[in-house]
Protein backbone atom coordinates (compact mmCIF):
# COMPACT_ATOMS: atom_id res chain seq x y z
CA UNK A 1 0.00 0.00 0.00
CA UNK A 2 1.72 3.22 -0.64
CA UNK A 3 -0.47 6.18 0.71
CA UNK A 4 -3.30 5.00 3.26
CA UNK A 5 -5.72 8.21 4.69
CA UNK A 6 -8.10 7.35 7.09
CA UNK A 7 -8.69 10.65 8.84
CA UNK A 8 -11.77 12.24 10.84
CA UNK A 9 -11.38 16.51 11.73
CA UNK A 10 -14.57 18.99 12.88
CA UNK A 11 -13.40 22.39 11.85
CA UNK A 12 -16.61 24.55 13.22
CA UNK A 13 -19.91 23.16 11.30
CA UNK A 14 -17.78 21.51 8.99
CA UNK A 15 -16.62 17.90 9.67
CA UNK A 16 -14.10 15.74 7.42
CA UNK A 17 -13.95 12.20 7.10
CA UNK A 18 -12.17 10.84 4.55
CA UNK A 19 -10.96 7.23 3.74
CA UNK A 20 -9.15 6.20 0.84
CA UNK A 21 -6.67 4.04 -0.28
CA UNK A 22 -4.04 4.85 -3.19
CA UNK A 23 -1.44 2.70 -4.49
CA UNK A 24 1.69 4.28 -7.23
CA UNK A 25 -0.86 5.49 -9.05
CA UNK A 26 -2.38 9.03 -9.81
CA UNK A 27 -5.46 9.26 -7.41
CA UNK A 28 -7.59 11.86 -8.32
CA UNK A 29 -9.77 14.01 -5.40
CA UNK A 30 -12.88 15.08 -7.22
CA UNK A 31 -15.07 17.14 -5.35
CA UNK A 32 -17.17 20.82 -5.45
CA UNK A 33 -15.42 23.87 -4.05
CA UNK A 34 -15.31 23.59 -0.65
CA UNK A 35 -16.10 20.17 0.23
CA UNK A 36 -12.55 19.60 2.33
CA UNK A 37 -10.38 18.95 -0.69
CA UNK A 38 -7.72 21.04 0.15
CA UNK A 39 -8.39 20.14 3.71
CA UNK A 40 -7.54 16.44 3.09
CA UNK A 41 -4.63 17.57 1.23
CA UNK A 42 -3.29 19.41 4.39
CA UNK A 43 -3.70 16.89 6.76
CA UNK A 44 -1.75 14.55 4.43
CA UNK A 45 1.18 17.21 4.60
CA UNK A 46 1.21 17.75 8.47
CA UNK A 47 0.07 21.54 8.09
CA UNK A 48 -2.96 20.43 9.50
CA UNK A 49 -3.89 18.00 11.96
CA UNK A 50 -6.51 15.43 11.74
CA UNK A 51 -8.88 15.06 15.80
CA UNK A 52 -8.31 11.09 14.99
CA UNK A 53 -7.00 8.41 12.02
CA UNK A 54 -4.24 7.81 10.78
CA UNK A 55 -2.02 8.43 7.56
CA UNK A 56 0.70 5.74 6.50
CA UNK A 57 3.18 6.78 3.20
CA UNK A 58 4.56 3.42 2.52
CA UNK A 59 4.44 1.71 5.35
CA UNK A 60 5.85 4.80 7.38
CA UNK A 61 3.10 6.18 9.71
CA UNK A 62 2.95 9.82 9.35
CA UNK A 63 -0.41 10.41 11.98
CA UNK A 64 -1.60 7.58 14.02
CA UNK A 65 -4.01 8.93 16.58
CA UNK A 66 -4.51 6.08 18.52
CA UNK A 67 -0.14 5.54 18.55
CA UNK A 68 0.14 9.54 19.24
CA UNK A 69 2.10 10.15 16.26
CA UNK A 70 2.18 13.13 14.16
CA UNK A 71 5.14 13.88 11.94
CA UNK A 72 5.55 17.32 11.37
CA UNK A 73 5.58 18.37 7.58
CA UNK A 74 9.56 18.59 7.23
CA UNK A 75 9.70 14.54 8.34
CA UNK A 76 6.95 13.50 6.02
CA UNK A 77 8.36 13.84 2.47
CA UNK A 78 5.18 15.11 1.05
CA UNK A 79 5.40 16.85 -2.08
CA UNK A 80 2.80 20.05 -2.45
CA UNK A 81 1.93 21.82 -5.07
CA UNK A 82 0.11 24.55 -4.14
CA UNK A 83 -2.57 26.47 -6.31
CA UNK A 84 -0.71 29.55 -6.08
CA UNK A 85 2.59 27.66 -6.61
CA UNK A 86 3.96 29.43 -3.56
CA UNK A 87 6.96 30.22 -5.04
CA UNK A 88 9.20 32.20 -2.19
CA UNK A 89 8.69 35.58 -4.46
CA UNK A 90 12.27 36.95 -2.43
CA UNK A 91 14.25 34.29 -4.29
CA UNK A 92 15.14 33.10 -7.76
CA UNK A 93 13.65 30.58 -9.79
CA UNK A 94 17.81 28.53 -8.74
CA UNK A 95 17.26 30.00 -5.11
CA UNK A 96 13.55 28.25 -5.25
CA UNK A 97 14.98 24.86 -6.26
CA UNK A 98 18.23 25.30 -4.39
CA UNK A 99 16.01 25.63 -1.06
CA UNK A 100 14.71 22.52 -1.34
CA UNK A 101 17.62 20.54 -1.45
CA UNK A 102 18.63 20.17 2.31
CA UNK A 103 22.00 18.31 1.15
CA UNK A 104 24.98 20.59 0.91
CA UNK A 105 27.04 18.64 -1.36
CA UNK A 106 24.45 17.70 -3.60
CA UNK A 107 22.59 21.04 -4.05
CA UNK A 108 24.50 22.65 -7.12
CA UNK A 109 24.20 19.68 -9.06
CA UNK A 110 20.39 18.64 -8.14
CA UNK A 111 19.49 22.32 -9.02
CA UNK A 112 21.04 23.09 -11.90
CA UNK A 113 19.73 19.06 -13.33
CA UNK A 114 16.11 20.51 -12.19
CA UNK A 115 16.80 23.92 -14.29
CA UNK A 116 17.35 21.53 -17.02
CA UNK A 117 14.89 18.98 -17.31
CA UNK A 118 11.99 21.43 -16.48
CA UNK A 119 13.56 23.80 -19.22
CA UNK A 120 13.83 26.94 -16.59
CA UNK A 121 17.70 27.66 -17.47
CA UNK A 122 16.96 30.83 -19.32
CA UNK A 123 14.67 32.08 -16.37
CA UNK A 124 17.13 30.90 -13.29
CA UNK A 125 18.12 33.95 -12.17
CA UNK A 126 15.04 35.65 -12.71
CA UNK A 127 11.81 36.16 -9.55
CA UNK A 128 8.56 34.29 -9.24
CA UNK A 129 7.12 37.36 -10.38
CA UNK A 130 8.61 37.92 -13.95
CA UNK A 131 7.90 34.56 -15.27
CA UNK A 132 4.68 33.16 -16.71
CA UNK A 133 2.38 31.02 -14.85
CA UNK A 134 3.60 27.80 -16.96
CA UNK A 135 7.08 28.67 -15.86
CA UNK A 136 6.06 29.20 -12.30
CA UNK A 137 4.10 25.46 -12.18
CA UNK A 138 7.09 24.07 -14.00
CA UNK A 139 9.30 26.08 -11.32
CA UNK A 140 7.38 24.92 -8.78
CA UNK A 141 7.54 21.17 -9.79
CA UNK A 142 10.94 21.09 -10.18
CA UNK A 143 11.38 22.26 -6.79
CA UNK A 144 9.15 19.71 -5.46
CA UNK A 145 10.77 16.85 -7.23
CA UNK A 146 14.29 18.53 -5.89
CA UNK A 147 12.95 18.20 -2.24
CA UNK A 148 12.70 13.71 -3.26
CA UNK A 149 9.34 13.38 -2.49
CA UNK A 150 7.56 10.15 -1.42
CA UNK A 151 4.01 11.23 -2.75
CA UNK A 152 2.87 14.14 -4.95
CA UNK A 153 -0.10 16.28 -3.92
CA UNK A 154 -1.52 18.49 -6.54
CA UNK A 155 -4.08 20.83 -5.51
CA UNK A 156 -6.17 21.99 -8.61
CA UNK A 157 -2.89 22.40 -10.45
CA UNK A 158 -4.48 24.60 -13.36
CA UNK A 159 -6.58 26.83 -11.33
CA UNK A 160 -4.30 29.76 -11.53
CA UNK A 161 -4.14 29.23 -16.00
CA UNK A 162 -6.57 30.85 -18.23
CA UNK A 163 -8.01 27.72 -20.23
CA UNK A 164 -5.52 27.84 -23.33
CA UNK A 165 -2.56 28.09 -21.35
CA UNK A 166 -4.28 24.92 -19.41
CA UNK A 167 -3.88 22.50 -22.52
CA UNK A 168 -0.67 22.73 -23.22
CA UNK A 169 0.62 22.57 -19.71
CA UNK A 170 -1.39 19.51 -18.67
CA UNK A 171 0.21 17.57 -21.41
CA UNK A 172 3.57 18.49 -19.97
CA UNK A 173 2.76 17.93 -16.84
CA UNK A 174 1.18 14.26 -17.41
CA UNK A 175 4.52 13.34 -18.93
CA UNK A 176 5.79 14.90 -15.86
CA UNK A 177 4.20 13.05 -13.23
CA UNK A 178 4.79 9.43 -15.75
CA UNK A 179 8.26 9.97 -14.36
CA UNK A 180 7.75 10.00 -10.78
CA UNK A 181 7.10 6.49 -8.77
CA UNK A 182 5.65 7.17 -6.42
CA UNK A 183 1.74 7.80 -5.45
CA UNK A 184 0.31 11.31 -7.00
CA UNK A 185 -2.94 12.71 -5.87
CA UNK A 186 -4.61 14.83 -8.23
CA UNK A 187 -7.36 17.13 -6.13
CA UNK A 188 -9.76 18.76 -8.85
CA UNK A 189 -13.39 19.95 -8.98
CA UNK A 190 -13.12 19.66 -13.20
CA UNK A 191 -14.52 15.80 -13.92
CA UNK A 192 -12.91 16.40 -17.54
CA UNK A 193 -9.66 17.06 -15.94
CA UNK A 194 -10.01 13.77 -13.90
CA UNK A 195 -11.24 11.63 -16.86
CA UNK A 196 -7.52 13.01 -18.86
CA UNK A 197 -5.49 12.19 -16.30
CA UNK A 198 -5.87 10.08 -13.85
CA UNK A 199 -7.47 5.90 -13.78
CA UNK A 200 -9.01 6.18 -10.48
CA UNK A 201 -11.21 8.54 -8.61
CA UNK A 202 -11.90 9.12 -5.05
CA UNK A 203 -15.48 11.44 -4.57
CA UNK A 204 -15.90 13.56 -1.92
CA UNK A 205 -19.03 15.65 -1.03
CA UNK A 206 -19.38 17.68 1.89
CA UNK A 207 -16.26 16.58 3.52
CA UNK A 208 -17.16 12.77 3.89
CA UNK A 209 -15.29 10.58 0.91
CA UNK A 210 -18.02 8.46 -1.02
CA UNK A 211 -15.67 5.56 -1.44
CA UNK A 212 -13.27 5.13 -4.56
CA UNK A 213 -13.99 4.30 -8.35
CA UNK A 214 -12.41 3.81 -11.36
CA UNK A 215 -13.03 6.15 -14.49
CA UNK A 216 -15.59 3.77 -15.81
CA UNK A 217 -17.36 3.04 -12.40
CA UNK A 218 -17.88 6.67 -12.20
CA UNK A 219 -18.84 7.80 -15.40
CA UNK A 220 -20.82 4.99 -16.94
CA UNK A 221 -22.11 3.57 -13.54
CA UNK A 222 -22.49 5.90 -10.74
CA UNK A 223 -23.88 4.72 -7.44
CA UNK A 224 -24.61 7.76 -5.72
CA UNK A 225 -26.57 11.26 -6.70
CA UNK A 226 -22.88 12.88 -5.24
CA UNK A 227 -20.88 10.71 -7.71
CA UNK A 228 -23.16 10.85 -10.45
CA UNK A 229 -23.42 15.15 -10.28
CA UNK A 230 -19.30 15.28 -10.18
CA UNK A 231 -19.38 12.82 -13.60
CA UNK A 232 -21.95 15.79 -15.41
CA UNK A 233 -24.82 14.09 -14.66
CA UNK A 234 -28.04 16.88 -14.65
CA UNK A 235 -31.51 15.65 -14.24
CA UNK A 236 -32.26 13.92 -10.58
CA UNK A 237 -35.52 12.77 -9.84
CA UNK A 238 -37.26 10.71 -6.38
CA UNK A 239 -37.72 6.92 -7.33
CA UNK A 240 -39.84 4.00 -6.13
CA UNK A 241 -38.70 0.84 -7.98
CA UNK A 242 -41.20 -1.48 -9.44
CA UNK A 243 -40.05 -4.66 -11.18
CA UNK A 244 -38.01 -3.73 -14.20
CA UNK A 245 -38.85 -0.27 -13.99
CA UNK A 246 -39.03 2.75 -11.70
CA UNK A 247 -41.69 5.31 -11.25
CA UNK A 248 -40.96 9.15 -10.97
CA UNK A 249 -44.00 10.94 -9.39
CA UNK A 250 -42.80 14.16 -9.70
CA UNK A 251 -42.40 13.86 -13.41
CA UNK A 252 -45.58 11.29 -13.31
CA UNK A 253 -43.16 8.91 -15.37
CA UNK A 254 -42.55 5.45 -15.34
CA UNK A 255 -39.54 4.33 -17.09
CA UNK A 256 -39.12 1.11 -18.00
CA UNK A 257 -35.34 0.41 -16.81
CA UNK A 258 -34.58 -3.35 -18.78
CA UNK A 259 -33.81 -5.58 -15.66
CA UNK A 260 -34.73 -5.92 -12.46
CA UNK A 261 -34.65 -2.42 -10.29
CA UNK A 262 -32.79 -2.96 -6.85
CA UNK A 263 -35.23 -2.23 -3.95
CA UNK A 264 -32.51 0.18 -2.65
CA UNK A 265 -33.20 2.21 -5.55
CA UNK A 266 -34.31 6.12 -4.23
CA UNK A 267 -33.11 8.48 -6.94
CA UNK A 268 -32.29 8.26 -10.80
CA UNK A 269 -30.18 10.11 -12.99
CA UNK A 270 -30.40 11.02 -16.20
CA UNK A 271 -27.83 12.94 -18.35
CA UNK A 272 -28.66 15.88 -20.11
CA UNK A 273 -28.05 14.06 -23.68
CA UNK A 274 -29.42 11.04 -23.21
CA UNK A 275 -32.80 12.90 -23.53
CA UNK A 276 -33.76 12.59 -26.94
CA UNK A 277 -36.91 13.59 -29.33
CA UNK A 278 -38.57 11.01 -30.96
CA UNK A 279 -41.67 10.34 -33.00
CA UNK A 280 -45.41 11.40 -31.50
CA UNK A 281 -46.76 8.15 -29.81
CA UNK A 282 -43.63 6.01 -30.07
CA UNK A 283 -43.18 3.07 -27.39
CA UNK A 284 -41.88 4.48 -23.87
CA UNK A 285 -42.04 7.86 -25.34
CA UNK A 286 -44.24 10.81 -23.44
CA UNK A 287 -44.99 14.33 -24.08
CA UNK A 288 -43.29 17.44 -22.59
CA UNK A 289 -44.27 21.19 -23.26
CA UNK A 290 -41.32 23.21 -23.87
CA UNK A 291 -40.68 25.38 -21.28
CA UNK A 292 -37.34 27.47 -22.16
CA UNK A 293 -34.74 27.02 -24.92
CA UNK A 294 -30.97 28.33 -24.13
CA UNK A 295 -28.98 28.41 -27.32
CA UNK A 296 -25.05 27.20 -25.71
CA UNK A 297 -21.71 27.45 -27.97
CA UNK A 298 -22.23 24.71 -29.51
CA UNK A 299 -25.47 22.67 -28.58
CA UNK A 300 -29.43 23.64 -28.02
CA UNK A 301 -30.66 22.95 -24.01
CA UNK A 302 -34.14 22.85 -24.04
CA UNK A 303 -36.39 22.66 -20.45
CA UNK A 304 -39.13 20.69 -20.74
CA UNK A 305 -41.83 19.61 -18.28
CA UNK A 306 -43.13 16.09 -18.36
CA UNK A 307 -47.15 16.89 -19.12
CA UNK A 308 -47.91 14.52 -16.10
CA UNK A 309 -45.42 16.08 -14.10
CA UNK A 310 -46.36 18.03 -10.29
CA UNK A 311 -46.30 21.65 -10.19
CA UNK A 312 -43.31 22.31 -8.26
CA UNK A 313 -41.26 19.44 -10.18
CA UNK A 314 -37.93 20.23 -11.42
CA UNK A 315 -37.63 20.90 -15.26
CA UNK A 316 -36.19 18.04 -17.40
CA UNK A 317 -33.04 19.33 -19.42
CA UNK A 318 -32.35 18.25 -22.55
CA UNK A 319 -29.05 18.74 -24.54
CA UNK A 320 -28.71 18.21 -28.15
CA UNK A 321 -26.80 19.55 -30.85
CA UNK A 322 -28.43 22.83 -32.67
CA UNK A 323 -29.45 21.15 -36.04
CA UNK A 324 -31.28 18.68 -34.23
CA UNK A 325 -33.39 21.21 -32.26
CA UNK A 326 -33.31 23.47 -35.65
CA UNK A 327 -34.65 20.22 -37.48
CA UNK A 328 -37.26 19.66 -35.15
CA UNK A 329 -41.28 20.71 -36.03
CA UNK A 330 -43.43 21.50 -33.06
CA UNK A 331 -40.99 22.79 -30.75
CA UNK A 332 -44.11 23.96 -27.82
CA UNK A 333 -44.82 20.09 -27.30
CA UNK A 334 -42.04 17.36 -28.04
CA UNK A 335 -42.49 14.01 -27.41
CA UNK A 336 -39.49 12.18 -25.95
CA UNK A 337 -37.65 9.05 -24.68
CA UNK A 338 -35.11 7.35 -22.74
CA UNK A 339 -33.25 4.37 -23.29
CA UNK A 340 -33.09 1.77 -20.60
CA UNK A 341 -29.49 1.79 -20.18
CA UNK A 342 -28.82 5.62 -19.72
CA UNK A 343 -31.05 5.65 -16.71
CA UNK A 344 -28.49 5.85 -13.65
CA UNK A 345 -30.32 4.33 -11.01
CA UNK A 346 -28.77 5.83 -7.72
CA UNK A 347 -28.97 5.05 -3.95
CA UNK B 1 28.32 74.05 20.71
CA UNK B 2 28.03 71.30 22.53
CA UNK B 3 26.75 68.42 20.78
CA UNK B 4 25.88 65.89 23.91
CA UNK B 5 22.35 66.05 23.16
CA UNK B 6 22.98 64.58 19.18
CA UNK B 7 25.10 62.05 20.68
CA UNK B 8 23.02 61.13 23.34
CA UNK B 9 19.55 61.44 21.71
CA UNK B 10 21.11 59.30 18.51
CA UNK B 11 22.45 56.89 21.01
CA UNK B 12 19.09 56.18 23.01
CA UNK B 13 17.44 55.80 19.76
CA UNK B 14 19.58 53.67 18.08
CA UNK B 15 19.58 51.59 21.44
CA UNK B 16 15.91 51.28 21.69
CA UNK B 17 15.50 50.91 18.05
CA UNK B 18 17.03 47.39 18.15
CA UNK B 19 15.73 46.61 21.37
CA UNK B 20 11.80 47.27 20.25
CA UNK B 21 12.91 45.70 16.50
CA UNK B 22 13.31 42.53 18.02
CA UNK B 23 10.80 42.75 20.29
CA UNK B 24 7.84 44.05 18.20
CA UNK B 25 9.10 41.32 15.86
CA UNK B 26 8.86 38.23 18.20
CA UNK B 27 5.34 39.91 19.97
CA UNK B 28 3.67 40.39 16.88
CA UNK B 29 5.24 36.68 15.05
CA UNK B 30 3.61 34.50 18.33
CA UNK B 31 0.17 37.11 19.23
CA UNK B 32 -0.74 36.61 15.96
CA UNK B 33 -0.75 32.64 16.70
CA UNK B 34 -3.23 32.94 19.78
CA UNK B 35 -6.51 32.38 20.00
CA UNK B 36 -8.85 35.43 19.25
CA UNK B 37 -9.90 36.86 22.96
CA UNK B 38 -6.46 36.80 24.36
CA UNK B 39 -5.19 37.85 21.19
CA UNK B 40 -7.23 41.12 21.37
CA UNK B 41 -6.37 41.62 24.88
CA UNK B 42 -3.07 41.66 24.51
CA UNK B 43 -3.41 43.69 21.21
CA UNK B 44 -4.99 46.41 23.94
CA UNK B 45 -2.48 46.46 26.65
CA UNK B 46 0.41 46.57 23.71
CA UNK B 47 -0.78 49.42 21.77
CA UNK B 48 -2.01 51.34 24.68
CA UNK B 49 1.68 53.30 25.36
CA UNK B 50 0.88 54.66 21.38
CA UNK B 51 -2.40 56.26 22.75
CA UNK B 52 -1.10 57.48 26.49
CA UNK B 53 0.09 60.34 26.79
CA UNK B 54 3.91 60.59 27.64
CA UNK B 55 3.75 61.83 30.83
CA UNK B 56 1.17 58.95 32.10
CA UNK B 57 4.13 56.24 30.36
CA UNK B 58 6.31 58.92 32.49
CA UNK B 59 4.50 58.10 35.36
CA UNK B 60 4.02 54.52 35.47
CA UNK B 61 7.33 53.96 35.07
CA UNK B 62 8.40 55.99 37.97
CA UNK B 63 6.04 53.89 39.60
CA UNK B 64 8.08 50.98 38.70
CA UNK B 65 11.50 51.94 38.37
CA UNK B 66 12.03 55.10 40.84
CA UNK B 67 14.35 54.60 43.43
CA UNK B 68 11.94 53.93 46.17
CA UNK B 69 8.97 51.59 44.45
CA UNK B 70 9.81 47.86 44.22
CA UNK B 71 11.83 46.89 41.54
CA UNK B 72 14.21 50.37 41.14
CA UNK B 73 14.71 49.59 44.90
CA UNK B 74 15.19 46.20 44.31
CA UNK B 75 18.11 47.08 41.57
CA UNK B 76 19.78 49.42 43.80
CA UNK B 77 20.21 46.79 46.94
CA UNK B 78 20.95 44.65 44.65
CA UNK B 79 23.28 46.32 41.80
CA UNK B 80 23.94 49.55 43.22
CA UNK B 81 22.72 50.92 40.27
CA UNK B 82 19.86 53.72 39.73
CA UNK B 83 17.29 53.00 37.07
CA UNK B 84 16.56 56.64 36.81
CA UNK B 85 17.97 59.85 35.87
CA UNK B 86 20.78 58.48 34.03
CA UNK B 87 21.39 58.97 30.39
CA UNK B 88 20.18 55.32 29.75
CA UNK B 89 16.86 55.96 32.14
CA UNK B 90 15.45 57.21 28.44
CA UNK B 91 15.64 54.25 27.10
CA UNK B 92 12.87 52.61 29.32
CA UNK B 93 10.91 56.05 27.79
CA UNK B 94 11.67 55.08 24.13
CA UNK B 95 11.11 51.85 24.22
CA UNK B 96 7.43 51.84 25.72
CA UNK B 97 6.13 54.35 23.63
CA UNK B 98 8.16 53.14 19.91
CA UNK B 99 7.21 49.51 20.79
CA UNK B 100 3.58 49.82 19.23
CA UNK B 101 4.63 51.43 16.21
CA UNK B 102 6.67 48.22 15.79
CA UNK B 103 4.64 45.52 17.13
CA UNK B 104 1.54 47.04 14.89
CA UNK B 105 2.82 47.44 11.80
CA UNK B 106 5.07 44.06 11.95
CA UNK B 107 1.77 42.41 12.85
CA UNK B 108 0.39 43.75 9.96
CA UNK B 109 2.61 42.87 7.80
CA UNK B 110 2.82 39.22 8.97
CA UNK B 111 -1.07 38.90 8.81
CA UNK B 112 -0.98 39.66 5.12
CA UNK B 113 2.02 37.12 4.73
CA UNK B 114 0.89 34.28 2.38
CA UNK B 115 1.33 31.54 4.80
CA UNK B 116 1.14 29.17 1.75
CA UNK B 117 5.01 30.20 1.58
CA UNK B 118 5.74 29.15 4.84
CA UNK B 119 3.52 25.92 4.43
CA UNK B 120 5.82 25.42 0.87
CA UNK B 121 8.73 25.86 2.59
CA UNK B 122 8.10 23.32 5.37
CA UNK B 123 6.86 20.95 3.27
CA UNK B 124 9.90 21.09 1.28
CA UNK B 125 12.04 20.34 4.85
CA UNK B 126 13.03 23.59 5.91
CA UNK B 127 12.72 23.75 9.68
CA UNK B 128 10.04 27.22 10.90
CA UNK B 129 13.77 28.90 11.46
CA UNK B 130 14.75 28.91 8.08
CA UNK B 131 11.17 29.78 6.98
CA UNK B 132 10.80 32.69 9.50
CA UNK B 133 14.17 34.28 8.02
CA UNK B 134 14.68 33.18 4.74
CA UNK B 135 10.96 33.60 3.70
CA UNK B 136 8.36 35.78 5.83
CA UNK B 137 11.47 38.35 6.95
CA UNK B 138 12.19 39.58 3.30
CA UNK B 139 9.02 38.65 2.02
CA UNK B 140 7.62 41.06 5.26
CA UNK B 141 10.57 43.72 4.71
CA UNK B 142 8.69 46.77 4.09
CA UNK B 143 6.31 46.50 6.86
CA UNK B 144 9.15 45.34 8.99
CA UNK B 145 11.54 48.58 7.43
CA UNK B 146 8.49 50.73 7.77
CA UNK B 147 7.77 49.92 11.49
CA UNK B 148 11.29 50.21 12.17
CA UNK B 149 11.82 53.56 10.95
CA UNK B 150 8.84 54.57 12.57
CA UNK B 151 9.76 53.33 15.93
CA UNK B 152 13.31 55.10 15.12
CA UNK B 153 11.67 58.51 14.49
CA UNK B 154 9.37 58.41 17.59
CA UNK B 155 12.23 57.42 19.93
CA UNK B 156 14.39 60.20 18.80
CA UNK B 157 11.39 62.58 19.40
CA UNK B 158 10.49 61.46 22.54
CA UNK B 159 10.09 63.70 24.76
CA UNK B 160 7.34 63.49 28.10
CA UNK B 161 8.18 60.58 29.36
CA UNK B 162 12.05 60.90 28.76
CA UNK B 163 12.25 64.31 31.27
CA UNK B 164 9.86 62.68 33.64
CA UNK B 165 12.82 59.32 33.93
CA UNK B 166 15.83 60.90 32.67
CA UNK B 167 15.61 64.52 33.21
CA UNK B 168 17.68 67.09 32.18
CA UNK B 169 21.14 67.47 33.21
CA UNK B 170 23.47 69.16 30.52
CA UNK B 171 26.12 66.32 29.43
CA UNK B 172 24.27 63.73 31.18
CA UNK B 173 20.76 63.29 30.41
CA UNK B 174 19.71 66.15 28.10
CA UNK B 175 18.55 65.27 24.61
CA UNK B 176 17.35 67.10 21.67
CA UNK B 177 13.93 67.56 22.75
CA UNK B 178 15.05 68.37 26.24
CA UNK B 179 17.17 70.37 25.29
CA UNK B 180 15.09 72.88 23.23
CA UNK B 181 12.70 72.90 25.96
CA UNK B 182 15.28 73.62 28.25
CA UNK B 183 16.37 76.53 26.20
CA UNK B 184 12.72 77.99 25.03
CA UNK B 185 12.16 78.09 28.76
CA UNK B 186 15.43 79.81 29.68
CA UNK B 187 14.71 82.61 26.49
CA UNK B 188 17.56 81.44 24.86
CA UNK B 189 15.61 81.69 21.42
CA UNK B 190 18.93 81.38 19.50
CA UNK B 191 19.96 78.48 21.55
CA UNK B 192 16.85 76.73 21.00
CA UNK B 193 16.36 77.61 16.75
CA UNK B 194 19.69 75.82 16.65
CA UNK B 195 18.60 72.70 18.00
CA UNK B 196 15.68 72.94 15.88
CA UNK B 197 16.95 73.02 12.98
CA UNK B 198 19.62 70.00 14.06
CA UNK B 199 16.34 67.81 14.33
CA UNK B 200 14.79 68.93 11.37
CA UNK B 201 17.68 67.97 9.36
CA UNK B 202 18.73 64.35 11.01
CA UNK B 203 14.76 63.84 10.66
CA UNK B 204 14.30 65.19 7.01
CA UNK B 205 17.55 62.81 5.94
CA UNK B 206 16.87 59.96 7.66
CA UNK B 207 12.73 60.35 5.78
CA UNK B 208 14.94 60.99 2.34
CA UNK B 209 17.36 57.67 2.72
CA UNK B 210 14.08 55.57 3.32
CA UNK B 211 12.29 56.97 0.34
CA UNK B 212 15.31 55.68 -1.39
CA UNK B 213 15.42 52.58 -0.30
CA UNK B 214 12.05 52.28 -1.48
CA UNK B 215 12.35 53.83 -4.94
CA UNK B 216 15.54 51.21 -5.18
CA UNK B 217 13.39 48.23 -3.99
CA UNK B 218 10.85 48.54 -6.67
CA UNK B 219 13.34 49.55 -9.17
CA UNK B 220 14.70 46.30 -8.60
CA UNK B 221 11.33 44.54 -9.24
CA UNK B 222 10.70 40.75 -8.02
CA UNK B 223 8.16 40.32 -5.94
CA UNK B 224 4.19 39.45 -6.38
Amino acid sequence: MALSVDIRKKMGDFQLEVQFEAEREILALLGASGCGKSVTLRCIAGILTPDEGKIVLDGVPLFDSAAKIDLPPQKRQVGYLFQQYALFPNMTVRQNIAAAVRDKQRRKAVTEEKLRQFRLEEVADKRPGQISGGQQQRAALARILASEPKTILLDEPFSALDSYLKYQLEVELAETLEQFPGTILWVSHDRNEVFRNCRRVCVLDQGKSQGTFTLRELFHEPVTEAAARLSGCKNYADAVPSGNAVSLPEWGLTLDCGKEVSADIRRVGIRAHHVTMTAANAPGAFPCEVLRVIQDVFITIVLLRPEGAAPDAPPLRMELERDAWHAAKNKGRVWITIQPRDILLLK
Amino acid sequence: MDWYPLYNSLRIAAISTVAVFFLGIFAAYYIAKLPRLVKGVLDVVLTLPLVLPPTVVGWLLLCLLGPKRPLGAWVQAAFGVKLVMTWWSAIFATVVVAFPLMYRTARGAFESFDHNLADAGRTLGRSNAWVFWRVQMPVCKQGILAGTVLAFARALGEYGATSMIAGYTPGRTATISTTVYQLWRTNDDIGALKWVLVNIAISAVFLLAVNLLETRQRQKGGGR
